[in-house]
């Protein structure tokens, strides 16, 4: 229920569940409408061999838009909307994207340079910065947590995993 | 009795040494994923199903039920050591369990856990022993609209028995076939909603979700919560196990009713976490101690163990007999069945029956391992919580990544498993439900194909789904399921109502 997430007041700041509700119905909605328009495209009718493509999907696009209109109706005039909680304070948030933007820079380094040099850089980093330990602990754990799995994956199950864009372990001969 | 035999042929093919050492690197696995925040049985499964593809599929899906199992008894373990739900489902051991471990009677507290979601699997191991069997064999005549009509009930009773806002319970799940739907159309062969990214050709794969929507998600939740270990020590002595067993069968009216309740919430899509608050609420006020609930109560531990167990179990008979599976996590066991080339459903029974019946041996196999196991060395996995946050979130992270990217070995499906991190997050937090997600995400295009098949068959009309005393049958359960929030909510308003009025 959204009236129990956090019955704090607004006055504590951060970003009010209200305007959540909002924004996560509105693309709900946006959503919907390119799943209706897209079955429309291909043809949500009866063709000539029976339902075509985009008959079941078009039914499906309905019902989010109707039941995300019914969510933004709630949100907007409904009692939950009139009471002012807080979807997330800035204080949280800003521990949320503590974790949140390094796991992005994370998957744009496991692009580049591969899964496995990545973690290592990602594991340290974390240990160091958020963590507080010493260079010499995050370092280490993040180069045998990497070659763990890169032990288990290439070497035992002979699963590769993506190397990236640059591949700097090819120089090791892998 | 063909059953009983069938039963003891599973046995023998489970019982080889090699499936007996996957059954313990299960559970063991198992209890570590449930231990840990931001894993757990759903996203563990999904992160190592990769691993298995090499594997013989009654192998596989021995480790992999196994793995459940263990994450079924792992989440009591942070319950009750340290008042953190490892799973959702443990939520309400904590009520009790926590309160005994700060009276020093943790021991206590997990033996007794531990005991009845045992007896609780068991209890819900024996019941698909004789019923899936049942189910698969009458499942045998369904034709599409049939299949059709089980899917509706199944999607309907999700709306009709959860507690979330009903829209937002069916705009989660319709989200979820418009993302099975992304892709080529498996009847027509057309590209459908990739609006030109013909990377987006293979669609959305419910293995990147799950790992996105419980693992990146529950992350990012447990951040925000900031979490603080403060564990009490754990240690179980073989002296306090058998003094709780002692007590245990004074509760066997509270384990029987807990099982019914584990049992039914689990075939129908319940799931285990309502059933877990279920059984604690009716054994409160059923109890004569009911006021003392909450205060460290064996009985408020038993109860929801119990349930959470037997649902958790239950949910793989639907799995087993209709290719229907009751949770997220049985959703994911499917998903192996697809990949390793076994199409779920009635046929199974009948077609693989070393399969199915040595996953059924190896469920009480399981559980019996999954015992010895947690009682033996709790004090090794509640280590593993005394782990820095630190350290374990960027290290679930990089598990994660590994996992989505294996899947398909697809760096793309890396984004999409934070952008499906970054929703469950929002998700979570604005209470719109995940498992009617991914459910739909996984059943998607066989509930179109059987919708498809039925209107073929009757050309267009929408009375096939009532041409029949079963279909029919099946369909008004759904629908009466469906509008169930608006009748409670219009006998909500005239109770409120009646009284004014009378004034």
């Amino acid at each position: 229920m959204s009236e129990s997430s956090q019955p704090v007041e607004a006055a504590s700041g951060g970003i009010s569940t209200r305007t959540m509700e909002i924004v996560v119905a509105l693309a709900l909605l946006a959503i919907g409408s390119l799943v209706v328009y897209d079955s429309h495209r291909l043809g949500s009718s009866w063709g000539s061999d029976g339902p075509e493509a985009g008959y079941f999907p078009f039914y499906i696009g309905l019902i989010i838009c109707i039941s995300s209109a019914v969510i933004l109706g709630q949100a907007i005039w409904g009692k939950v909307g009139k009471r002012s909680t807080v979807f997330v304070e800035w204080q949280s948030l800003r521990q949320v994207l503590a974790v949140l933007l390094p796991a992005l820079a994370y998957v744009f380094g496991i692009q580049v340079i591969g899964l496995y040099v990545a973690s290592a850089i990602y594991i340290a980093g974390f240990m160091r910065w958020l963590g507080k330990y010493s260079w010499f602990k995050s370092i280490a754990l993040g180069v045998i947590i990497a070659a763990v799995s890169f032990a288990t994956f290439e070497i035992w199950f002979q699963v590769p995993l993506f190397k990236g864009a640059f591949d700097p372990l090819s120089r090791l001969g892998y | 009795m063909e059953d009983i035999a069938a039963l003891f042929h599973g046995f023998s093919v489970a019982l080889t040494p090699f499936n007996l050492l996957l059954m313990f690197i299960g559970v063991s696995l198992g209890v570590i994923i449930g231990v840990l925040p931001g894993l757990g049985g759903a996203n563990g499964i999904a992160i190592l199903l990769p691993l298995t593809f090499s594997m013989p599929p009654t192998s596989a899906i021995i480790m992999l039920s196994c793995i459940y199992w263990g994450a079924l008894f792992g989440g009591a373990i942070t319950s009750i050591l340290f008042n953190i739900p490892g799973e959702p489902w443990s939520v309400a051991t904590t009520f009790d369990g926590y309160p005994m471990a700060q009276q020093g009677r943790a021991g206590e507290a997990l033996t007794a856990a531990f005991t009845s979601s045992f007896v609780g699997a068991f209890v819900a191991v024996v019941m698909i022993t004789f019923l899936a069997p049942l189910v698969a064999r009458f499942a045998l005549q369904f034709g599409p609209p049939e299949f059709f009509a089980v899917y509706f009930l199944t999607f309907c009773s999700f709306i009709g028995m959860g507690k979330e806002p009903p829209f937002k319970i069916m705009a989660a799940m319709m989200l979820g076939f418009a993302l099975a739907a992304v892709g080529i159309d498996t009847v027509t062969g057309q590209l459908r909603l990739i609006f030109g990214w013909h990377e987006l050709m293979r669609g959305f794969d419910f293995l990147i979700a799950v790992i996105g929507l419980f693992g990146i998600g529950e992350i990012l939740l447990s951040m925000e919560e900031g979490l603080s270990f403060q564990g009490r020590s754990a240690r179980i002595d073989p002296k306090i196990v058998i003094q709780t067993w002692k007590k245990l069968p004074h509760y066997w009216a509270t384990m029987a009713r807990s099982c019914l309740i584990g049992c039914w919430m689990g075939i129908t899509p319940g799931g285990a976490t309502p059933a877990s608050f279920m059984s604690y609420g009716v054994a409160k006020r059923v109890s004569k101690d009911g006021h003392k609930f909450g205060t460290g109560l064996i009985e408020g531990v038993i109860a929801p163990e119990t349930a959470a167990h037997a649902a958790g179990t239950s949910a793989l008979l639907p799995m087993l007999s209709l290719g229907i599976p009751g949770s997220p996590t049985a959703a994911v066991l499917l998903g192996g069945l697809l990949i390793w080339g076994l199409q779920p459903g009635p046929l199974l029974f009948v077609e693989q029956k070393d399969f199915v019946w040595g996953l059924i041996a190896s469920m009480y196999l399981g559980n019996i391992a999954g015992l010895v196991i947690v009682l033996t060395c709790v004090p090794l996995f509640a280590a593993i919580l005394r782990v820095p946050f630190s350290i374990i979130a960027p290290v679930i992270v990089v598990i994660c990544a590994i996992g989505a990217y294996t899947v398909h070995n697809a760096m793309l499906d890396i984004w999409f498993m934070m952008l499906f991190g970054v929703a469950g997050y929002v998700f979570k937090k604005l209470s719109y439900p995940l498992a009617p997600l991914v459910l739909a995400l996984v059943l998607g295009d066989r509930a179109e194909d059987s919708f498809r098949q039925s209107m073929l068959i009757s050309q267009g009309d929408v009375r096939v789904f009532f041409s029949n005393f079963l279909v029919g049958g099946i369909m008004t359960l759904a629908l009466v399921l469906l509008l169930w929030p608006l009748v409670s909510r219009l006998r909500a308003s005239m109770r409120k109502g009646g009284p004014a009025a009378a004034t």
